[in-house]
């Protein structure tokens, strides 16, 4: 977009405004459904609940159409690199939603295998919590990203290129990490 | 016959430890005879079906004597009858027969237990990791693996809004 | 020029270069989950399948070692999140098994039912999705509908509508009540003609059928010998049903039939699912007929179950009990011993093997998943079929991921 060279002191709010209504009215998200909150996402999407009310019902599975990522589920080591590629695939502007307990946080599954929080390895926008959260609250939480966006969205995403710091919890604590393997090289060299 | 009689009768030197807990057969066998009863259980008594593989850690067990116990769980599909066969094997290189030739089920069932517990089949057609990624090395259950992992889950490349 | 002989031999040969291989998720709508397929195709046709799994694996075994026998329960819950209460009800019943609790006739008949409504609500998703797959979406829009009415069932019962934790060693959470009951019948009553809708809508459907007759054969001695149970083997005409070869809960009195089919195909699978849901409707009606009344938990007396709530604000030996239950370091003693116990869930037979140690927790805590068996069998039966028969094929087998990778 020419735009893209204009220099940062130039604001243009009015088009802003109406990028941003148009955008937070046509959300097509891609569900990134692994696990039981993909189930849930369906429920919202089919009869009773009804996901087309909010303008956000065409799920496309091709991550090239899509500017909402709904990531519902744990992801796993084997699968967060699948998650990172399908992030870069998608086209700017777009959002990211972590529905769950487990893609927030890791949930219950403080395991071995599982990634604590997708939002230490990609930007996250908006977390919907519950274990699963029930359609409604995904629902809300869908209405609370199209204000977001209302709100702080410009034409040309310049609000994007400030966020350089990933805004989740660092994705280790490295002194964990050095604790961590102290205590095993411990334990190795006990037995 | 019963299922122990013909067992007995046809490993008449060998020490088949028989036991039972509530309706579960169970008997134990020493590692070198495996495929020679398994064959023979198949072949003679019926149990067409493995139902179910898997291993056990003795490591933190009291009074445990071997490492690993190797669970069979053999099904009669005619009469309905289960027998739960058991073996131990040691470090280093814990080892066995494969069953693949006997019951097809046992191809994941035992790429399960070399993932999960690094006990080799020999004579498996394709023992490869199944659900950790290939360049996992540790064997996440045995007993000396820690829960929380060792770490492994935290260690990929963070992408930032910025340079998405 | 003719066909020289050496030249067919050439196209024979393995490694042909107009061989393509298709890489198949592991994010793919019709997977619904997490699966992974490496297909090798000549034009349409799938030569060969190879299966990636493990792309859900959470170390759910690895967790059963570290929690208690209650605590577990919303551990397995997640295993088959299609009908999370048939997980609950089987984990229960080895652990109890294992302890040799023998729970009351109310709380059996009360399970029953829920694993029932659990058939109910995993095979209204795979019919469902099975068409959903195929194109027609209306199926799957009214399945769902029931589905929601499941959920709400289900919740009035334990305040949970997906993720119940709703079992407890020795019985339930809550004694549900003869609205819960009536509830239930009114939900039977409207799902008749659903049901009926679905059949019409899909069972002679041409388009449905020619989709799926005749793809993924499976014949009987590969499910045995493979290991497939459940409405997949039945069928290929294994008429085998833990419910009738080794009953537990209240099925020894109840009437109802196995459904079986012959063909072992796509079709006949769709078919017997249909079919059992009418069978599980028969027998949520007599249970509902016969729930017998009575305490739901076992005696608080054995130690195992916490005491009612007013004995344990009012008195000091109700309190005293109740922590005994719930301490982590007290709990109740269990045998040294290891067990294998399984139920016909929706999917097949469901087994866990428990090694306990003596103390409230399971040294090792082994699922055996129908999935990861059922899965194993997918190459093997999509050899030769068409492209487009791979998500008819994987609809059909019913695959949660979960379950598959635990
Ligand atoms: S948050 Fe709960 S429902 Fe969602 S994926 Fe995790 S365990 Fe399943």
């Amino acid at each position: 977009m020419a735009m893209k060279d204009k220099p940062d002191n130039i604001f243009m709010t009015t088009l802003d405004a109406a990028a941003s209504w148009a955008r937070s009215n046509s959300l097509w998200p891609m569900p990134f459904a692994t696990a039981c909150c993909g189930i849930e996402l369906m429920a919202t999407a089919s009869s009773r609940f009804d996901l087309a009310r909010f303008g956000a019902e065409v799920m496309r599975f091709s991550p090239r159409q899509c500017d909402l990522m709904i990531v519902a589920g744990r992801v796993v080591m084997k699968m967060l690199p699948v998650l990172q590629r399908i992030w870069l695939q998608m086209p700017e502007p777009k959002w990211c939603i972590s529905m769950g307990a487990c893609a927030c946080t890791g949930g219950v599954f403080d395991t071995y295998a599982v990634v604590q929080g997708v939002d230490r390895f990609i930007p996250v926008d908006l977390y919907v919590p519950g274990c699963p959260p029930r359609p409604e609250q995904l629902m809300a939480g869908i209405i609370a990203l199209q204000d977001k966006i209302r709100h702080g969205g410009t034409l040309n995403g310049t609000e994007f290129a400030k966020r350089d710091q990933s805004n989740g919890p660092t994705p280790y604590d490295s002194d964990e990490l050095i604790r961590i393997r102290e205590a095993n090289e411990k334990l190795i060299s006990l037995n | 016959m019963s299922t122990a009689e013909a067992l007995k009768a046809k490993f008449p030197e060998d020490e088949l430890v028989f036991s039972e807990f509530r309706d579960n057969h169970r008997v134990a066998v020493p590692a070198a005879k495996l495929m020679p009863i398994l064959s023979m259980l198949k072949s003679e008594c019926g149990f067409d079906m493995l139902a179910e593989l898997t291993a056990v850690d003795y490591l933190e067990y009291e009074g445990a004597t071997d490492r690993f116990g190797v669970v069979y769980v053999l099904l009669n599909n005619t009469s309905g009858e289960r027998l739960i066969l058991k073996t131990f094997v040691n470090d280093p290189n814990p080892s066995l027969p494969s069953v693949y030739s006997l019951w097809k089920s046992a191809d994941w069932l035992e790429r399960e237990v070399y993932d999960m517990f690094g006990i080799t089949f020999a004579g498996h057609p394709d023992l490869r990791r199944i659900l950790m990624p290939d360049e996992f090395t540790a064997f996440p259950l045995r007993k000396d693996y820690p829960l929380k992992g060792r770490g492994e889950r935290h260690n990929f490349p963070i992408v930032t809004r910025a340079d998405s | 020029m003719p066909f020289e002989v050496s030249d067919l031999a050439e196209m024979d040969a393995p490694e042909k270069e107009y061989l393509w291989t298709l890489n198949f998720g592991p994010q793919h709508p019709a997977t619904h989950t997490t699966l992974r397929l490496i297909l090798t195709l000549d034009g349409e046709t799938v030569i060969n399948a190879l299966p990636h799994i493990g792309y859900l694996h959470s170390g759910f075994e690895k967790l059963g070692e570290h929690l208690d026998f209650n605590q577990y329960v919303t551990i397995v819950d997640r295993m088959n999140y299609i009908s999370p209460l048939a997980n609950e009800i089987s984990w229960h019943h080895a652990v109890e098994k294992l302890l040799g609790i023998e729970i009351t006739p109310r709380c059996k008949y009360l399970r029953t039912i829920l694993a029932e409504l659990m058939r109910l609500h995993d095979h209204l998703l795979n019919v469902g999705t099975t068409g959903l797959d195929l194109g027609a979406f209306t199926a799957f829009l009214y399945a769902f509908y029931q589905r929601e009415k499941i959920y709400d069932i289900v919740e009035s019962a334990s305040g949970q509508r997906f993720h119940t934790s709703y079992t407890r060693v020795g019985g339930v959470m809550f004694d549900v009540n003869n609205a819960w009951v009536d509830k239930i019948r009114d939900f039977l009553k409207g799902f008749m003609p659903v049901h009926a809708e679905v059949h019409r809508l899909l069972t002679r459907n041409r388009i449905f059928i020619d989709r799926l007759k005749g793809v993924g054969y499976l014949s009987g001695e590969d499910c045995i010998n493979m290991g497939v149970t459940g409405p997949l083997a039945r069928a290929s005409g294994v008429l085998r049903d833990l419910r009738k070869d080794e009953p537990y809960l209240a099925y020894p009195d109840l009437d109802f039939k196995i459904v079986a089919a012959k063909d072992g195909d796509c079709y006949a699978r769709y078919l017997v699912r249909m079919q059992e849901m009418l069978e599980s409707v028969k027998i949520i009606e007599q249970c509902l007929d016969n729930i017998p009344e009575g305490p739901v938990n076992i005696d608080a007396q054995t130690h195992i179950v916490p005491p009612a709530k007013p004995s344990v604000y009012r008195s000091i030996e109700g309190l005293i009990q109740h922590f005994e239950v719930m301490m982590p370091n007290r709990g109740y003693e269990t045998p040294r011993e290891e067990i294998y116990a399984a139920t016909e869930s929706p999917n097949g037979e469901l087994g866990y093997y428990i090694v306990g140690d003596g103390s409230p927790r399971s040294y090792r805590a082994r699922t055996r998943p129908p999935s990861y068996i059922h899965f194993a069998v997918f190459p093997q039966i999509i050899k030769g079929h068409q492209l487009s028969d791979v998500v008819a094929v994987l609809g059909s087998l019913n695959i949660i991921a979960a379950e598959l990778d635990r």
